[in-house]
């Protein structure tokens, strides 16, 4: 029997009090790695949104810039119209390497999510579409039969949840059309997923917007050149130029400024979870103050006291941290829904990104928080007077 | 060995203040006391019994005279080298027992030797199981345990760093008149084998059960017949 076993023993004897504690110091954890989670998974999965939407550019009606950016990346496509004709005037820019033009609607089908109802995105696309986005692809059917066809193609999510295969058909709540659906894309893990995508000509005339747009998708040949490229649009009064970086940049930085909020939050949290090891490791050695004594009676050193007292701190926070974690791995699924549903924009694929490396960074934290929350009561122990504390008792 | 003096004190001294009040607990005690000795500390309550224990067990600073444990004056050492007086040279035995509760007879025991530094040898642990007769217990948790077993695991874990001197404070105060009777005979067994035994008591029968009897009042020791005993 060593040390380790007696702080362990010690800690059993008061088990609501020390479980209590460990699920304090487990919260802590679990909020710190899942926050630090959500950090690098939330940047990573907005730069794999922006990367694969294949657009450096987008051309919007005027409006607020970052609104309709959002919008876009949510596979929305803006929310202004704005004419064709624009498309077809910036067309043959020499900077442009590929454009599309987009029209976004919504409708909203009170038959969705099992009559629980919901908004359908619609997208109206041009071949170019798909030219533009290296990663879409069918998973089956192919594209449409003709630029004003009644047909559909489903992103990947949109066939799941409706349970649709290509040959099914299906209709546009207050629209009177079918459409047949002729493809279905492969799985992107971005918005778009969610979405029907009709032929471009079908979706003006389905929703009686002809001749107009909600956005224009870009890829330039050189981005360097953004600069002179939207020098060029400045003249059409009616539109506006946005760089997916620049999106990118502000989105990240208002959710640095969100994340630095929360943060504080999981910082009280540990420093809650502190100060409740420090109290129950205290109160521990009040309680045994007779028995402090006595083991410095029998030969035990001020040394050996503290380092008793020191190694129950330790394995209050070592299994709060363990705990901690594996409440952030098997929760992170539970968290991401929680962001997702409050969070005005969250970009497609995994939003926490728990890795070996944070979990390791976080358990070495944690150790190093009940290292110090340790020193004072071990030291309190320590500094007992053996007479004294067993006199205390009689 | 038997014969050998394992402490002496002389004109040992233990002041304490007590705001601007100097109290003299012990006022110049001078004691012998002889290795297979038993001998027990008397007086009422305040004379400086524990006072005494505590110096003899070096758990406490003298404030003046000398100490002698074996061949080490303790009287001038340091908190650091008590420990070591006290890990090699004392065993302590309490009213209360203050054994571990969580922790088994064997750990409870074998916790000394842990502080020591010491190896465990689980043959000697048995054997000294054996010598308390606890040895088909070593496994029980002691807050199982009865009152007489609980007080021989402390003299089991009074002996696993084979002292010179246990210090008993009260030893059968908690106990049944048969159970205290059967560890005073416990404790003759010992002091035949030249362990040194120092009781403090308010126990009358307990204390002339004993070798000799040392009559502390006031801080010091006061001659006195064991008929004489009214306390």
């Amino acid at each position: 029997m060593k040390f380790f076993i007696l702080a362990y023993k010690n800690l059993k004897r008061r088990k609501s009090r020390s479980f209590l504690t460990i699920g304090g110091v487990a919260v802590a954890v679990a909020v710190l790695v899942a926050l630090l989670g959500f950090n690098a998974g939330y940047q990573e999965a907005l730069t794999s949104d922006v990367d694969k939407m294949g657009y450096q550019v987008i051309v919007t009606a005027k409006g607020c810039p970052y609104e309709a950016a959002t919008m876009i990346l949510s596979g929305e496509a803006g929310l202004r119209f704005m004419d064709e004709d624009i498309y077809n005037q910036i067309t043959s820019d020499p900077d442009i390497d590929k454009i599309t033009p987009l029209l976004a609607q919504l409708a909203y089908d009170p038959e969705k999510q099992g009559g629980k109802g919901g908004f359908i995105n619609y997208l109206g696309i041009e071949k170019s579409y798909i030219e533009l986005k290296p990663n879409v692809k069918f998973k089956s059917g192919g594209w449409f039969s003709a630029e004003n066809a009644n047909e559909a193609i489903l992103g990947y999510e949109a066939a799941e949840s409706e349970q649709k295969s290509v040959g099914d058909k299906i209709s546009i709540p207050d629209k009177d059309i079918t459409l047949i659906i002729v493809g279905i894309f492969e799985r992107t893990a971005t918005q778009e997923d969610g979405a029907v995508f009709l032929p471009l000509k079908t979706t003006q005339r389905v929703f009686d917007i002809e001749g107009k747009l909600t956005g224009i998708g870009i890829k330039l040949k050189q981005i360097e050149k953004i600069s002179e490229f939207e020098e060029r649009l400045y003249p059409i009064a009616s539109i506006q130029v946005i760089s997916m970086s620049q999106v990118k940049g502000t989105i990240l930085n208002l959710v640095n400024s969100a994340k630095i909020l929360i943060m504080s939050v999981a910082f009280i949290a540990i420093f809650v979870a502190i100060i409740g090891v420090i109290n129950t490791i205290l109160m521990s050695v009040f309680e045994r103050t007779q028995e402090i004594g006595i083991m410095k009676a029998i030969g035990a050193s001020r040394s050996d006291i503290f380092k008793l007292i020191w190694m129950e701190t330790l394995i209050i926070c070592t299994l709060g941290g363990i705990f901690g974690s594996v409440i952030a791995i098997f929760g992170g699924n539970l968290t991401e829904l929680l962001v997702r549903k409050v969070m005005p924009y969250a970009p497609g694929g995994r939003l926490l990104l728990i890795t070996p490396d944070l979990l390791v960074y976080s358990f070495l934290g944690v150790i190093i928080i009940g290292i110090i929350s340790g020193l004072y009561p071990a030291f309190k122990a320590a500094s007992m007077r053996p007479i004294e504390v067993i006199r205390s008792g009689e | 060995m038997q014969d050998k003096i394992v402490l002496e004190a002389k004109n040992l001294k233990k002041h304490y203040h007590r705001g601007s009040e100097i109290v003299k607990a012990l006022d110049g005690v001078d004691l012998k006391i002889k290795g297979s000795e038993i001998i027990s500390i008397v007086g009422p309550s305040g004379s400086g019994k524990t006072t005494l224990m505590n110096l003899i067990g070096c758990l406490d600073k003298v404030t003046a005279g000398s100490l002698k444990i074996g061949d080490n004056d303790v009287a001038s050492l340091e908190e650091i080298d008590l420990i070591k007086i006290r890990r090699e040279n004392i065993g302590f035995i309490f009213q209360r027992f203050y054994l571990i509760p969580t922790l088994t007879v064997r750990e409870n025991v074998e916790l000394p030797l842990i502080f020591a530094k010491k190896n465990i040898n689980a043959k000697n642990i048995l054997d000294l199981l054996k010598e308390v007769n606890l040895e088909d217990k070593e496994g029980i948790q002691v807050k199982h345990l009865s009152g007489g077993d609980k007080q021989r695991t402390g003299i089991a874990r009074a002996l696993v760093n084979d002292p010179k001197i246990l210090v008993a404070d009260e030893p059968t105060g908690k106990l049944e008149i048969k159970v205290g009777e059967q560890i005073l005979e416990l404790f003759k067994n010992l002091s035949e084998k030249g362990l040194a035994i120092v009781i403090a008591t308010h126990n009358l029968e307990l204390a002339q059960a004993t070798q000799r009897i040392i009559h502390l009042q006031d801080g010091k020791v006061v001659p006195k017949e064991k008929s004489d005993l009214y306390y």
